[in-house]
């Protein structure tokens, strides 16, 4: 048998946070598989005993930088459902805001200075060539929505990392009209990048197509906040009972948790947003994108940049009505109505749902709680498609760097974020080439080829 | 207040500031910062800036002599600790960027958890080989300036870029 060793050892670039891919490959044969977070944990279930309930929702927006104000907004609502508060009208239209705001950066971020470099065979985004006249059009166009995001998060929220204004009870101030009217006109000067930006990705020549479990949290109108967790095959959930479905998957070689949902993995993100919820958008969004949401449902993963491309839009036209008919007013925070209980907050993050449970006691301190990031709900999935991304190379015999990118790719297009973790990505593949046509399946975490 | 860095007047003088942006434990939140800022800079940093290693931004990274390492989050293993005091040999300055590098928290948190916290993630701890105890930047290696916040006070990233620019005459 022909053998070729290959040992990669590499930081993997371009992404939220710190993982491990490490794959071996001996005498033809996958021996395994592993995608691993490898996070340094902060503990934050244990930090959160004990603290005041007021002081949570601040706490546990440092889990994640880039998803801070999703985790912001997730711990908000638990606090607010374990004592009874009842945020205001304003207030809700709040918080959407503050959701748009993060997927308009968050996506803009992630299908630009991420995925983007490798449909140019480029190494970083700030290679693009400003003298070229696409290229110098890619430029602007990404920062040009990442910018609009940015100042719609800023004037709602506070800032686009890690949030002041969304509190328990409401918010801590309101945007001025002129803050309001340069949001506007922020976000309707951003929108041609934006259809853009979806045709770019409609484009996009990468294909990977997998049969799964698409679940979410729906609404109509469509919602980060509000719904049920729904899936392509029938499943309907309260948001308080969501919990009880996910099977806590110890994975021995990560830091974190994975998931699994009534014993199958199980995919989360954009991409299960728009196949489960495309009719729900913007109206405004449905007729200027409808070539692409034509391309919906679908299971090819990379359509999940496609289908975030189409969130982008999304937001923009929701937050341009809401920013263009409601009256903003000072009003007081709201106020708890019980001393003591357990709450639960579901938000669509820009990955995924995005679970907190809290119980709070009477002395308003917490008792205790628990966290389910997107990321965890994927981290199986990932691993399975890597391994069958392989078995699909390895036949035309892959330099060690083709593959290592063609993997990166496809890490990239789930959009992890392991941004709690020490950054480092690391790549191992040692192995040999395997047979074409040689086929493998995955029994748990271990690849062996198929009888 | 204006920064140079942050000027189309400010004038280069040819040069780049070799950089390196580095993460270990913390959320990340200044990088992202950091890619905002890039929203209204990026061409004047297109300019000035040698990015010679950045995970968030590329993936052929370097190790290798810096001006500037920029390293953001707090150290929690070994491993964290030999990686900055070899990026320590190979810059001129270091800045410690956030409040888990420049003070520890909240990734050091874990320092102070009573016996029966530390019972509950001691599995962890073992299996991964953490350090017994999370540490900030300047508990390691010496640190030339410092960006605290969380996430970093963007004025005074700004304000530090833009004086790192000047002293290895990038800009004038």
């Amino acid at each position: 048998m022909h053998l070729i060793d290959l040992t990669l050892n590499k930081e993997i670039t371009k992404v939220e946070g710190s993982a491990t891919l490490d794959v071996k490959i001996t005498n033809g044969k996958v021996d395994h598989c592993r995608f691993g977070i490898s996070e340094y944990k902060r503990f934050y279930t244990q930090a959160m005993r004990g603290k005041p309930y007021r002081a949570l929702p601040t706490l546990l927006a440092r889990i994640c930088g880039t998803c801070s104000n999703a985790h912001l907004l997730a711990s908000i609502e638990a606090c607010e459902k374990a004592l009874g508060f009842k945020p205001s009208h304003q207030a809700i239209l709040m918080k959407q805001l503050t959701m748009f705001g993060l997927n308009i950066r968050d996506h803009a971020l992630h299908l630009y200075l991420f995925a983007m470099p490798d449909m140019h065979g480029k190494d970083s985004f700030l290679e693009f060539d400003e003298n070229d006249p696409e290229e110098h059009q890619i430029l602007h166009d990404a920062f040009e929505i990442k910018a609009a995001g940015n100042y719609l998060s800023i004037i709602i929220a506070g800032r686009s990392v890690h949030a002041i204004k969304p509190q328990i009870g409401g918010f801590a101030g309101i945007p001025k009209p002129e803050e309001i009217t340069e949001a506007v006109k922020k976000l309707t000067a951003a929108r041609p990048a934006v259809l853009r930006t979806i045709e770019r990705f409609m484009q996009a020549p990468d294909r990977f197509d997998r049969q799964t479990k698409f679940m979410a949290m729906v609404a109509r109108p469509f919602s980060y906040l509000e719904g049920h967790i729904v899936s392509d095959q029938g499943d309907y959930i309260e948001e308080k009972d969501y919990r009880e479905h996910l099977e806590h998957t110890i994975i021995p070689y990560s830091h974190a948790s994975g998931y699994k949902f009534k014993g199958q993995s199980f995919m989360v993100g954009a991409l299960a947003r728009i196949n489960l919820a495309k009719d729900t958008l913007h109206q405004q969004t449905r007729k200027d994108a409808q070539a692409a949401l034509d391309l919906f449902p679908s299971t090819n993963v990379f359509h999940n940049n496609l289908a975030q491309a189409i969130e982008v839009l999304h937001c923009l036209d929701q937050s341009i009505e809401f920013l263009q008919t409601h009256h903003f007013e000072t009003e007081p925070l709201g106020q708890p109505t019980l001393e003591e209980g357990t709450g639960i907050g579901v938000v669509e993050a820009p990955r995924g749902t995005l679970y907190h449970r809290v119980t709070i006691g009477k002395d308003g301190k917490v008792i205790k709680g628990d966290i389910i990031v997107p990321t965890g709900q994927n981290q199986i999935n990932i691993e399975q498609d890597l391994a069958r991304r392989i078995e699909e190379l390895l036949p035309s015999d892959p330099d060690a760097d083709s593959l290592q990118l063609e993997l990166e790719k496809l890490i990239r297009a789930y959009d992890p974020c392991m941004s709690c973790a020490s950054h480092f990505l690391k790549v191992r593949i040692d192995g040999a080439a395997v047979r074409a046509g040689q086929t493998l399946h995955q029994d748990r975490n271990q690849l062996v080829p198929q009888k | 207040m204006t920064n140079k860095a942050t000027q189309s007047t400010a004038t280069p003088t040819g040069k780049k500031l070799r950089i390196g942006w580095f993460s270990y434990s913390c959320c990340e939140d200044s990088t992202i910062v950091f890619t905002e800022l890039m929203n209204e800079r990026w061409e004047v940093w297109k300019k000035v800036l040698d990015v010679r290693h950045a995970r968030v931004l590329q993936t052929n990274n370097v190790l290798d002599e810096m001006d500037v390492a920029f390293i953001e989050g707090a150290l929690a293993s070994q491993e964290h600790i030999d990686m900055v005091k070899k990026i320590r040999v190979l810059a001129k300055k270091v800045v410690a960027i956030g409040a888990c590098a420049c003070d520890g928290m909240p990734s050091a948190q874990r320092n102070d958890f009573d016996a029966e916290r530390l019972k509950e993630i001691q599995p962890i701890l073992n299996q991964f080989n953490y350090n017994k105890n999370v540490q900030k930047l300047e508990e390691v290696i010496t640190v030339d300036v410092k960006v605290p916040g969380c996430p970093m006070n963007e004025q005074t990233f700004l304000t530090a870029l833009d004086s790192l620019l000047t002293e290895f005459k990038i800009v004038a």
